[in-house]
This record gives C-alpha cells, sequence and structure tokens, in this order.
C-alpha cells in the first residue's frame, strides 16, 4: 500500500473518531468567554453513548422516511468526507468535477433532513424546514461562486488542485487576496451551514426562533445520536475544507501535515467559539444579506482577477 | 361628579358604606370620563350583595391627587360592557362573568379567562382564511423550565398577523382561598400570588392590614419595607436583562446576569432568610431585626457586585449585533400602551410614565419613575430596566447607609380586621402595579380580596407587540415583558 493511501485512510479515521471534540472545544471557548467552567471536553462522547443504549421511538403518523434520515444523512456525510484531499495528491476517490459532488452530497443529506421534518406534520419543525432550505439555496450560491474562483485561480476542476492554491513560496497580491477572501466567504458558509451564531443558535430551546434544531425535535435514542454526531462530522468536514484552503497544499503532503491540518481544525473550531461569543444572533430578516455579502465578496476577488491577473498563472 | 367617588390615600381603609353608590349608567359614564381624564383602571370586580345581586367595584387610580378612587353600583344578571370604550377593562369584565356569572352585554369578545368552568384554553380563537396562511400552536407545555400558557399565532410565511394568548392553566382559587381571613395563612397565599414578587405582595397586605387595624410599623421599618422592594427589583431586572441576551445569543451578559442575579437574591436572604422574600414583611414592620452592622454588610456587598454588573450590561448595550436585534422589534406605542392600560417597565418603554412609588406614594417616594421616551420596542423595555437598576442602586446604597441604628423585627400575629371597611394598597412591583383591595363583612373577615397582578395588564400588550412582527422575534418580545402566569391566573 502506498504511503498516500495509508495516510488518508488514518485520517479518514482519525475524523471520524475526533469529530465529536469539536463540540467539546467551541463549549469551553464559550464557556471561557461566559465566566463559567463549562461542561468537559468530552461531553459530546457521553451523550452519544447515552443515546445509543435508548430505543428508538417514532411517531405513528410519519412513513419510513422520518427514521432513515438521520442515517441516511450521516451516511451521505461520511461519504463526502471521503472526497475530501489530503494534501496536493488528492483523495483515492478524487476526479475532476469532485468539488460538485462533494457539495450535492452534503445538499442531498439536507433534503432527507427537510423531507423528514415535513413528515412529522409538526408546525415549528415546517417553519425548520422552510427557514434551513430558504438559508441553504443562499449559501449554495455562495459556494459554487467560490468554487469558481478556486477553479480559475487554480486552473484545476478537481478538489486537490482547488484546495491547493495557498502556496509557500511568495505569491502575487492578486493571488493572497484571492485565497483571503475566498477563505473569509467560506468561513460565513461554515457558520450557516453549521447552524452557528450569527446564523443559528445551537444553544436555544426555543422552538419558534430554530432552524436547524427545529427539524430534528422529533428525534431521540440512536436516531439523535446519528444527528449529533452527523452535525460535528459535518463541522469537522467544513473545518477541514476551509484549513485546506489557507495552508498551502505540498505541506501537507507528509504526517506532518496531517497533524498540522487537525491543529488547524481545532483552531478553528476555537474562531467559531470566539465568534459565538461576542456577537449576538443576527434577525433572520438579515441572514440573505450576510450570505449575498459573501457571495459578492467571492465575485469581486473574481473580477479582480480577470482584470488584473488573468492569465498570470 | 366628584362626589361619585371616595378618595382614599394608598394604604388606608374606609367604611364599605362611604363608597358612594350610583346607578350603573350614572357610575358607567362617572367611570369612564375619569379613565379619559387620565386615571388608571386598577381594579374592577364584584363583591356578592344580597340576593342574586352584586355590588361592581371600581378602584381608579389619579395620579394628578396622588390617590385611589372607589365607587360602586348594584347590579343584577348583567351591565353595559365597558370594554368598547375603554380596553383596559376588558379582562376585568371575562373575569367578572367568568366568577359570578354577571354578563356584560355588547363585550366585544367574551370568552373565558382562566377556564374556571371549561377545560382550559378550549375556546374560539381568531382565525385566518387562505391557502399561504398557517397557524401555530404553542404551549400550554413549553421547552424549558417556564409556566404553561397557550399561544395561537396566525402567519403568513414568518410574519405574524395576530397572536392570541389563552391564560388559565395556573389557576388555584388563591382569592376563594382568602375569604374569611385573615388568618394564619394569608399571607403565605399571597407571597405566592406570583412568587418572583412576594415582597411586593408582603408590603401590599402588611399596608391593606395595617389600615385596618393592625399595629403601626415603625418609620426604619418602612424603610426597610422599601429597601426589600428595590433589592427584588435589582435581581428580577438583572435576570431579565440576561435573559434577553441570552435570547438573542449574547453569552457573556447571559451567564453574568445569571450568576450576579443570584448575588441580590442572597442579599435578600441575608435579611429574611428567604431568597424570594417570604416573611420580609409582615403587617406591624418586618419580621426580623436588621442590625446596622448588617445593612453595611449588605451595602458593601452591593458596592463589590455592582461594578461586575455594569460592565456587563455596558458590554451588552455598547454591542451593535445586541441592539440590532432589540431595536423596532416588538413595538408597541404610546396610544396602545394607553388604551390597554399597560404599567410599569412596558409602559414607561412606550413613554408613558406611570409609577406607584410617585403617583401613589405610602412613606415618601422611593426611586424616582425612568421615563423613558419611548419608541415602545424590546430595546426600550431593556432600557427602563437597566435605568431602574441604577436608580435603584442609588436608592439602595444611600437607604442603606442611613440606617444606624437596629430595626426592630416584629413577630408574626394575628390580627383582627375592623367590620364593614375596604381597604387599598398599590405597590410599584418590579414588573408594574400591584394592586390589592380588601373588603371585610360585619364579622371583620375578608368578603373578598381582590389582587390585581402587573401582568393582568400587561399580557395583552405583548400581543400587540407581536402584530406585524417576524414569529422568531416572540421569545425576546416575550422575554422583554416578562409576565406571571401564576399572578395572573392566581
Amino acid at each position: 500500500m502506498d504511503n498516500q493511501l495509508v495516510r488518508f485512510t488514518v485520517f479518514y479515521a482519525a475524523s471520524l473518531l475526533l469529530c465529536p471534540l469539536l463540540a467539546g472545544v467551541i463549549n469551553k471557548v464559550k464557556a471561557f468567554f461566559a465566566g463559567r467552567r463549562g461542561v468537559r471536553v468530552l461531553q459530546l462522547y457521553c451523550d452519544i453513548f447515552k443515546l445509543l443504549k435508548k430505543e428508538r421511538v417514532h411517531s405513528r403518523s410519519a412513513s419510513w422516511l422520518l427514521p432513515l434520515a438521520p442515517v441516511a444523512t450521516l451516511a451521505l456525510t461520511m461519504g463526502a468526507l471521503l472526497f475530501l484531499p489530503l494534501g496536493t495528491a488528492g483523495s483515492p476517490l478524487g476526479f475532476a468535477g469532485d468539488a460538485v459532488l462533494f457539495f450535492y452530497l452534503l445538499a442531498t443529506a439536507r433534503f432527507l433532513t427537510v423531507l423528514a421534518a415535513l413528515e412529522t406534520g409538526s408546525s415549528f419543525e415546517g417553519m425548520g424546514a422552510s427557514r434551513e432550505v430558504q438559508f441553504a439555496a443562499l449559501a449554495e450560491s455562495t459556494v459554487f461562486a467560490m468554487l469558481a474562483l478556486l477553479a480559475m485561480v487554480s486552473g484545476s476542476v478537481d478538489l486537490a488542485g482547488m484546495l491547493s492554491i495557498a502556496v509557500i513560496e511568495p505569491a502575487s497580491w492578486m493571488h493572497t487576496a484571492a485565497v483571503v477572501l475566498a477563505a473569509a466567504a467560506f468561513f460565513i458558509v461554515l457558520l450557516c451551514e453549521n447552524c452557528r451564531v450569527p446564523f443559528d443558535d445551537p444553544e436555544t430551546h426555543l422552538e419558534l426562533t430554530m432552524i436547524h434544531e427545529a427539524m430534528v425535535l422529533d428525534y431521540g435514542g440512536p436516531d439523535l445520536a446519528a444527528v449529533f454526531y452527523g452535525a460535528v462530522l459535518k463541522l469537522w468536514l467544513f473545518a477541514v475544507f476551509f484549513v485546506s484552503m489557507l495552508l498551502p497544499g505540498a505541506l501537507l503532503d507528509s504526517w506532518q501535515g496531517m497533524i498540522y491540518l487537525t491543529g488547524g481544525v481545532f483552531v478553528t473550531a476555537a474562531v467559531v467559539g470566539i465568534v459565538e461569543s461576542s456577537m449576538a444572533r443576527s434577525r433572520f430578516l438579515k441572514v440573505p444579506q450576510l450570505l449575498a455579502g459573501a457571495t459578492v465578496m467571492v465575485l469581486v476577488a473574481v473580477m479582480l482577477w480577470i482584470f488584473f491577473a488573468g492569465g498570470a498563472k | 361628579m366628584e362626589s361619585k367617588f371616595l378618595f382614599l390615600a394608598n394604604g388606608t381603609a374606609a367604611p364599605f358604606a362611604a363608597v358612594p353608590e350610583s346607578g350603573f349608567d350614572q357610575f358607567r359614564t362617572a367611570v369612564l370620563e375619569k379613565v379619559a381624564s387620565g386615571c388608571r383602571v386598577m381594579a374592577f370586580f364584584a363583591v356578592p350583595g344580597g340576593e342574586n345581586s352584586y355590588q361592581l367595584i371600581a378602584v381608579l387610580g389619579d395620579p394628578s391627587q396622588h390617590g385611589l378612587l372607589a365607587a360602586r353600583s348594584s347590579v343584577t344578571e348583567k351591565f353595559a360592557s365597558l370594554t368598547a370604550e375603554c380596553p383596559s377593562f376588558n379582562r376585568f369584565e371575562r373575569e367578572i362573568w367568568e366568577n359570578t356569572g354577571l354578563l356584560p352585554e355588547n363585550h366585544p369578545w367574551l370568552k373565558p379567562l382562566r377556564f374556571k368552568h371549561a377545560d382550559p384554553g378550549v375556546t374560539g380563537y381568531f382565525g385566518m382564511k387562505g391557502d399561504a396562511v398557517h397557524e401555530v400552536a404553542v404551549g400550554p407545555v413549553h421547552a424549558g423550565v417556564i409556566e404553561p400558557g397557550h399561544f395561537r399565532f396566525e402567519c403568513m410565511g414568518e410574519d405574524v398577523y395576530s397572536l392570541e394568548i389563552s391564560l388559565g392553566y395556573q389557576h388555584r382559587g388563591i382569592e376563594n382561598m382568602l375569604l374569611n381571613g385573615p388568618d394564619a395563612r394569608t399571607a403565605h397565599l399571597l407571597e405566592t400570588a406570583a412568587g418572583d414578587s412576594s415582597i411586593a405582595a408582603a408590603v401590599n397586605y402588611a399596608q391593606i392590614a395595617e389600615a385596618l387595624g393592625a399595629a403601626e410599623p415603625d418609620k426604619a421599618a418602612l424603610k426597610m419595607r422599601q429597601i426589600a422592594l428595590e433589592l427584588e427589583r435589582c435581581a428580577n431586572h438583572i435576570g431579565d436583562l440576561g435573559a434577553l441576551a441570552g435570547d438573542v445569543a449574547f453569552l457573556p451578559t447571559a451567564s453574568f446576569c445569571g450568576r450576579i442575579r443570584g448575588e441580590y437574591l442572597n442579599m435578600t436572604a441575608e435579611f429574611c432568610g428567604n431568597r424570594f422574600g417570604r416573611t420580609f414583611v409582615v403587617p406591624g414592620g418586618i419580621r426580623y431585626q436588621v442590625t446596622a452592622q448588617r445593612a453595611e454588610k449588605v451595602r458593601q456587598w452591593i458596592l463589590r457586585v455592582a461594578p461586575e454588573l455594569w460592565n456587563a450590561l455596558e458590554l451588552m448595550f455598547d454591542s451593535p449585533t445586541v441592539l440590532d436585534r432589540f431595536e423596532n422589534t416588538g413595538n408597541v406605542d404610546k396610544n396602545t400602551a394607553l388604551a390597554l392600560g399597560l404599567t410599569g417597565v412596558a409602559a414607561r418603554a412606550s413613554g408613558l410614565t406611570p409609577d406607584a412609588r410617585r403617583d401613589f406614594p405610602v412613606n415618601g417616594a422611593a426611586a424616582e419613575p425612568v421615563g423613558f421616551a419611548g419608541c415602545g420596542d424590546v430595546f426600550a423595555r431593556a432600557k427602563v430596566r437597566y435605568l431602574e437598576l441604577k436608580k435603584s442602586h442609588e436608592f439602595l446604597l444611600a437607604a442603606l447607609a442611613e440606617i444606624t441604628g437596629e430595626v426592630p423585627g416584629v413577630p408574626r400575629s394575628n390580627w383582627s380586621a375592623a367590620a364593614d371597611m375596604i381597604a387599598v394598597s398599590v405597590t410599584e412591583a418590579w414588573r408594574g402595579e400591584l394592586c390589592h383591595v380588601a373588603v371585610t363583612g360585619s364579622d371583620g373577615k375578608f368578603r373578598t380580596y381582590k389582587i390585581v397582578d402587573p401582568s393582568f395588564h400587561n399580557w395583552e400588550g405583548l400581543a400587540m407587540a407581536l402584530r406585524g412582527e417576524q414569529i422568531s422575534n416572540f421569545p425576546i418580545c416575550n422575554k422583554s415583558f416578562n409576565l406571571s402566569y401564576c399572578g395572573h391566573d392566581l
């Protein structure tokens, strides 16, 4: 087995094992800013373990879709993780255009969650589903604008190439600007897609203000464990994407690079915690503005690239 | 006109017979005229009279005269509703109808208030029709540890067209249990009618007892009562501001205020052994002796905690993301507030300035009211709390420093009330004015003991605040009012 495949397998296993730690890190950071001690870092592992021991209960009025959704969502997220490249060599499954598959695996996961939420017939879940889809549609435009930028800058249409745009040697100012703007836009998408402040409040118990939480109100036991685990895995996925974008691809082509990447993921979680501690959640009416702002940021970078650095690469 | 009303200073009593009685039409006209000229509806209730007849009693607050006006009228079976002309009477008339069966004729929408004779929540609601309309029903069981209430939203997408609030789940029949008092349970029942306003309720009860014949308190004890009230106000306002921060996910202020609220509850416990101030205030004075050292200890305590409090609150009020959520959310304009008879924080945030501490003083006004030229939104209600906290702190520090000797405690003792009297007491509880009216019979027992909690006036304000608002903003609108379910349901 070649070295690259071994490293990829190890990282994949580490991802599955470590992702619940992200929730612990975010909570600790938030607790620090709030002057509290906070729950222990390993709490989510305990919660998942506890939930797995419980029995499954499903609404009699809902169909097979309700129990299917959490498991299928988790499976799709795990599938998407397979396409995330580790360094310039990319994922073993990577192919030209895999970026589209990557994001649509996640979109399919959301589609199932939304359908299952509508299945319950609860007005809260209906509202949550409506909000989720509305914001997701906007976030998707940001994501694809960003992919366009990455493709232009890297001259590549697979994730491995696109995510290797950061370079070690001094780059042109345009190149740096493109990387920074793309990463900034993606960070906003990361907050939105993972239901973090200012888009959603993962800690709220108020059904009327929930987005993602409202859609999973009917789950308990192992289903809820799958929902929780799927959520942190998705956060891990986005954080790896974000960090890969910022770290030079060549740096990640080694065992050491894997440690940088993992470290970067936890730093990202800490930054998410700091963002959540320092600002209030925004009104729903402002959310489209935030996402549109991110899209515009990317489009500005695209235009700058076309005018100033066209063909420079 | 004046002869139609009996003037009562706050915390005083008069023979029941001295309350002028008139025919219902004259009574109705006189009451509506008074309200139109700036009086507030403090209480409107029925006392059983002779056979099948009831005495309707209206107690109005007249801020210009710094006192209360009482009038009565004898009715049987029905009377002409006042609600259409003066919406403040809405809940009072529904209450009378539910309690006695007296029919307020032409009431715009007569429906049960506390569901004494029906299953809670089972009644008609406003409805909207259309393909895009959806109805969201919340409660009576809520997520989180809060009291039960049922909320019906009529929505188009995220926009709320109408909210109806249906309460009564907490109805315990407190007013019935108080009949034939005073006895050993009376004080306890009143303190637990709305547990977060225990001190205000105890002060009202003490004032009524003293008006009806219990021993008079000395001046230092009256000062201690004001201190107790302001401590209760501080603890609750701090808790509310923290909860508002929590609802918009602004964590630092939320968790700091949660802790600091506890400090003020503990200060209350320092004086009376109970964090919510139960048995702090008793008829005749205060229950436990307060020494100068103890007062100084609490003063130092406040001096130590207050800077942390201002720090946490200024952090929130200086944060643009928080202000964006608070400003222009849940508006209640001045005219609506006036028509509905809103009281306390909610009224002062809408640009009105009722404050029982100034309008109906008992022992010299404590803190000045904080009239905020109100935009009537969530921000205004938060800001009024902040400004009141400032005033309360000024008062507390000064008042505690004044205690140089010992304030004696008095034991709880049975007292007997004078016969055939009416006594009225109003206290500015932290939410707004809390009004108690006691009517005694010929045996010196309570024929009626009416409690009007500030929430009774303000629930309608919350419903109005949601008109045209985003449904996702309901929680912060609700927190900005923070009304009592049990105080309303009794």
